[in-house]
Parts: C-alpha cells; sequence; structure tokens
C-alpha cells in the first residue's frame, strides 16, 4: 500500500511515490517487531478493530451507507468461530472460516432488506435487525449469555504451529489483517470501487448509465460484513472468548467513531481511528473515567470540529499545499 | 374460566393491556422523533437518553427535594427541554446545512455522554419510584383486575398524542409549522422567526421524551440502560409507520405494542424480537412504511 494509490486524483509524483513506500516498510518493520515492545494481546486487539473498521469504512466511505449495525457481524462471527472451535473441535482455520461465513451470510440478509431504505431508514433498519441478533445472543443456549463462550481453544495453524503461544498467534492475526485489509485496497481501486464512491456522490447518475446500484450496494455490504465477521472471528479466538460486548449497539458506534475518527473514504483513516480509539480504551480501563461518557465526547468533537477526521484533514491539508 | 387459543383470557388481557401501556410510551417518542424530522430534518439518537434523563430529573424532584408527583410531572418536561434547548442551540444548529448522517452521528454521540454519565454517578442498577398515592390501587372491571396507575398512564400519553397531533393539524401554529417543513426560507419571508420555531421545536419534543421517562419511572425502575433499549424499538415503528404522517406513528406504535404484548403470552421467547421482525415484513412489502409519503 503506498501513498500515492491511496489518493488517485494526485498525480503521482516520484518523491510521493518513495515516501510512501519507505513508510509502508517503516510500519511493517514496526509491526512485526511490536511483540517484543509490548503486550502481543493488546497489539492483536489494535489489529482485530483496524480491519474491523477497514471493513466498515468500506460501505460508510466508498459506497456511503451508515451502517448502525456492523457490531452483529463482528461479534455473531465471534460466537459462530468460538463455537465450531470448541463444541465442534474444528481446527483453527476452519473454526475461522465458519465465523466468516455466518457474518458473510447475514450480511447478505440483512444488506438486501436494508438497501431498500435509504440514508438514514438505513441506518436505523441495520440497527434494528442488529438488535435482532443481539437479542438471539441473549436468548440461545449455544452463546452462554451474559457469560458468553470462554475457553475457547486456540488451536494449530495448519495443524502445525501452536497458537497458544501468543507471539505465534499474533503473527497469524497480523498475516489475517493485512489479507483483510489487501482484500479492502484491491477492491477500492477496482472498477467496482468506483463504481461505488459513483453510487456515493449520484446514485441517479448512475441508474442512468445502466448501473444497478442496488446490486453493488449489497456486494459491497455482504463483503464488509464477511470481513468484520472475520476480524471476529479472529479476536474470539485470539481472546478465546466470545461475549455480548461485540454484539452490542455499543460496538456498532465505536466503529463508526473509529472511521470517522481516522477518516471515512480513505484507506488510512479507519486504521489510525480503531488504533486510536482502542489505545484510548486501553488507557482509560484504568484510569476509572467513564468510557462511554468520553467515546461520546469524541463523537460531538469528531462531527462538529473535523469531520474528515485525522488522516483526512492531514490529506486535505497536503492537498492543499500542493495546489 | 373461558381460553382463548389455551390461555386464559384475563392473562390475555393483561398482556394486552402491557402492550397498550409500551404502545404508549412509543407512541409519546415516536410522535417527537417524526416532528423532529419533519421539521429539522434530524433523526434523534437522543431521544432515548432525554426519555432516561426524564426519570432521572423525576426521581431527584421526588426522592432527593421532595417535590410531589403531580409537580414532578410538571417540572420534569421543563428540566429536559431546557437540556434539549442547550443541545439544539449549541450543536445541531451548526449541522443543518450538513447531511443527514452527521446530526445523527452528533445526537447519537450526545445519547452515549448522557448515559455514560448517569452509569458513572448512579451505576446500572435501578431506582425505584413509588406510584402516587392517588393512583395506587385498581379497579376491579369484574373480568380482570386493572391497576389504576396503568390507566392513568394510557390515558395521559393518549390525551398528549392527541392533542399534539390536533395543534400540529387544525392550528395556526400547526400551520406556521408544516409550512415551515415545506419551505423555510419562505416562511422565514412572511417575518416567522423559523429558528426560534427549530429550537422550540425540539425542546417541546424532547421535553415530551422527558415527560414519557416521568410517567414511565413508577412502572419500570429509572436505570441509565433505560433509554437505549427503548429507542431501538422506537426506530423500528417509525421505520413501520414512515415519517411522513404523526397520526401514523401514533397508530403504528400502539399497535406494536400490542402485537409485543400478544407474541409475549403466544410465544413469549420471541417477544423481544417481535417488533423487528414486524420491520422486515413491511420493509419488504412495503419499502417505504404504511404511513408514508416519502418518496
Amino acid at each position: 500500500m503506498n501513498m500515492t494509490a491511496l489518493s488517485p486524483s494526485l498525480p503521482k509524483s516520484n518523491l510521493a511515490r518513495s515516501i510512501g513506500l519507505i513508510l509502508l516498510i517503516l510500519v511493517a518493520s514496526i509491526l512485526l517487531l511490536a511483540p517484543l515492545l509490548t503486550y502481543p494481546l493488546y497489539l492483536i486487539k489494535i489489529l482485530c478493530f483496524v480491519l474491523f473498521a477497514a471493513a466498515f469504512n468500506l460501505v460508510l466511505g466508498y459506497a456511503g451507507l451508515l451502517s448502525f449495525g456492523h457490531a452483529a457481524f463482528f461479534g455473531g462471527g465471534a460466537y459462530i468461530a468460538a463455537h465450531a472451535a470448541k463444541v465442534w473441535n474444528l481446527p483453527f482455520e476452519l473454526a475461522i472460516l465458519a465465523g466468516t461465513a455466518f457474518a458473510t451470510i447475514v450480511g447478505f440478509i440483512f444488506g438486501a432488506i436494508a438497501i431498500r431504505r435509504h440514508g438514514i431508514y438505513f441506518a436505523m433498519i441495520t440497527l434494528a435487525l442488529a438488535q435482532m441478533i443481539y437479542f438471539l445472543a441473549v436468548q440461545m443456549p449455544f452463546t452462554g449469555g451474559e457469560d458468553g463462550i470462554q475457553s475457547v481453544p486456540r488451536g494449530y495453524l495448519l495443524g502445525i504451529v501452536d497458537l497458544e503461544n501468543i507471539t505465534a498467534m499474533y503473527y497469524t492475526v497480523l498475516g489475517g489483517t493485512a489479507l483483510g485489509l489487501v482484500i479492502i485496497w484491491r477492491t477500492v481501486n477496482s472498477p467496482f470501487g468506483h463504481t461505488l464512491s459513483a453510487i456515493r456522490e449520484n446514485e441517479t447518475r448512475v441508474t442512468s448509465l445502466g448501473l444497478k446500484p442496488e446490486r453493488y450496494k449489497l456486494i459491497a455490504f455482504t463483503l464488509s460484513a464477511a470481513l468484520s465477521g472475520f476480524a471476529g472471528s479472529m479476536k474470539a479466538i485470539a481472546f478465546q472468548l466470545a461475549s455480548l460486548v461485540d454484539v452490542t449497539w455499543h460496538m456498532s458506534g465505536e466503529v463508526i467513531l473509529m472511521t470517522l475518527l481516522g477518516g471515512m473514504g480513505t484507506l488510512i483513516g479507519p486504521i489510525v481511528g480503531a488504533t486510536v480509539v482502542v489505545g484510548l480504551e486501553h488507557f482509560l480501563a484504568t484510569s476509572g473515567l467513564p468510557i462511554t461518557f468520553i467515546i461520546g465526547l469524541f463523537f460531538i468533537v469528531c462531527v462538529m470540529m473535523f469531520r474528515r477526521g485525522v488522516f483526512g484533514e492531514l490529506k486535505h491539508f497536503l492537498q492543499r499545499r500542493q495546489a | 374460566m373461558t381460553d382463548f387459543l389455551g390461555v386464559p383470557i384475563p392473562v390475555l388481557l393483561g398482556q394486552l393491556l402491557l402492550g397498550l401501556i409500551n404502545g404508549s410510551f412509543y407512541a409519546l417518542l415516536s410522535l417527537g422523533l417524526a416532528i423532529i424530522f419533519g421539521m429539522l430534518n434530524v433523526i434523534n439518537f437522543a431521544h432515548g437518553a432525554f426519555y432516561m434523563l426524564g426519570g432521572f430529573v423525576a426521581w431527584y424532584l421526588l426522592s432527593r427535594l421532595g417535590l410531589g408527583y403531580w409537580w414532578t410531572l410538571i417540572a420534569t418536561p421543563l428540566v429536559v427541554g431546557l437540556a434539549g434547548i442547550g443541545v439544539e442551540r449549541l450543536l445541531l444548529k451548526r449541522l443543518y446545512r450538513m447531511d443527514h448522517l452527521y446530526s445523527l452521528l452528533l445526537t447519537f454521540g450526545v445519547a452515549l455522554m448522557l448515559e455514560g454519565l448517569f452509569r458513572h454517578v448512579f451505576g446500572s442498577a435501578g431506582k425505584p419510584y413509588p406510584v402516587p398515592t392517588l393512583l395506587s390501587g385498581g379497579l376491579n372491571l369484574g373480568f380482570m383486575f386493572l391497576p389504576m396507575y396503568r390507566a392513568w398512564v394510557i390515558v395521559v400519553s393518549l390525551a398528549i398524542c392527541l392533542i399534539t397531533w390536533l395543534v400540529i393539524e387544525r392550528t395556526k401554529l400547526g400551520g406556521y409549522l408544516r409550512a415551515a417543513t415545506e419551505n423555510p426560507s419562505l416562511v422565514q419571508a412572511f417575518g416567522i422567526n423559523v429558528p426560534l420555531m427549530l429550537t422550540l421545536t425540539y425542546a417541546f419534543c424532547v421535553g415530551l421524551a422527558g415527560f414519557a421517562g416521568a410517567l414511565a419511572a413508577p412502572l419500570y425502575q429509572v436505570s441509565p440502560g433505560m433509554g437505549s433499549s427503548i429507542i431501538i424499538v422506537v426506530f423500528a415503528v417509525v421505520v413501520i409507520g414512515g415519517m411522513g404522517s404523526i397520526g401514523g406513528a401514533i397508530v403504528t406504535a400502539l399497535a406494536l405494542g400490542v402485537i409485543e404484548g400478544l407474541t409475549k403470552t403466544f410465544y413469549p421467547a420471541a417477544s423481544s424480537i417481535a417488533v423487528f421482525v414486524v420491520m422486515v415484513l413491511v420493509i419488504l412489502i412495503r419499502p417505504a412504511g404504511l404511513f408514508a409519503r416519502e418518496a
């Protein structure tokens, strides 16, 4: 991923390209060496939310659909992956696949229902649909109610690498997240991705060009749900826990904040946002301050002061200076 | 004792009554949401939080300041309405020209802040709230026992919904409001202070939510989570009814309360998702909502 690919509108100067390449190598080496510096489990959490936020950004930032129900895919995928690994004794890869498949199917169904309405109705419908998943998670016997599914076995990667080793788990999640981000990056830069952006800008015109916006939106929504489920599944296995926290509407709100804070419609934005929000919560958890209150405050500040997000504002500033 | 589909009639009627009560609260909230949406073009996510705020204000006035139930019922909407004026003037006002999504996200932030604050200060547990002596006890209707307070909740909510509907549809003030929904700049040109009208509309609807909270306090305990659990159902109600018509919002809210009550009687496990299932069916059959005027 280099800087020039992120902003196709910019002229691809050699300088920007090399800066991007250097940054990419820098970030990659930091990520590879990170377990030596801090708790791997904390890094795993960041990585899972990075993928979740990036997947969410695919619908909000590129297709212009505000989903208030992505927790259903993230948390739902987590439950299925945990159940698959613990009760069905499936190997690591298949457990993750089961969680992702569940999220894909639910995403397709929810998407097919919700895209029948536009704008804020879409947000309200996705919220209500996700709440159904929450109530199911509370009531169904296999989810363990308030306790969730605990002590999920991590298993072995490809039957060889023992994932009880936390460093091995970290590198596995790093690989999974990188794979997810590459899929998103490829999608956004494909003709499909450009059509999505066009739908966000002017749906009527896209229809008049003979394309079917509904179909594009549904595919994007399903892909986003699948990747969210993938992130949730990895989190459940790595943390050996699937719980109600991940399916609440607070979680749907949190991923919106990550995307908004980082900068929606940019590839780097959600990555920055997720890192900041997870870091903030990590810090707040021990401070005794009310987390929900501060998350709400961040929301208001983002909406009122910088709607482009941290990375979006930076990009805007650089573009203006170049012009 | 007679049965209906294997359910004793008094049990059925009891659940219907509970359904009507829930429906009354849905009606008070979805009415406010619909008016705010019509006038301000804002989906007020904080509506549930203001309902919760109403519950807490009523609890505080009653148990800490010793104000009587009836004064509390009058004072609570005023206090919550004032909070609404603050939110509208300081924050919402600046977003009217932006995409709807931003005001939705802003009010979501307000909801989180309020809920987080009350959870931090008061904890998650509910605060008990006594039923006023005048309305304690109940009526024996022969076929079932009707607690007075529940009857009062239904009557007063319906009365308020009806009055609001009449004011908007039948009075000159309502005419201004409806005109400002259609074309604010033209109404402004006729010398009507539209920004003030918007602020007061928001304050009134939010006050209505606060009133509902105070009304709900003796039935359900006052707790920080009470707002977020109701607002999602109310959103579903609004999706089902469509926000084009105020009468539609009221009717839908009551009907869904009753459907929820019936589900509780016949298939209790599904009662929490009944409203959402109805929503899905409505979207599939009539995507624009039952009473919609939107394109």
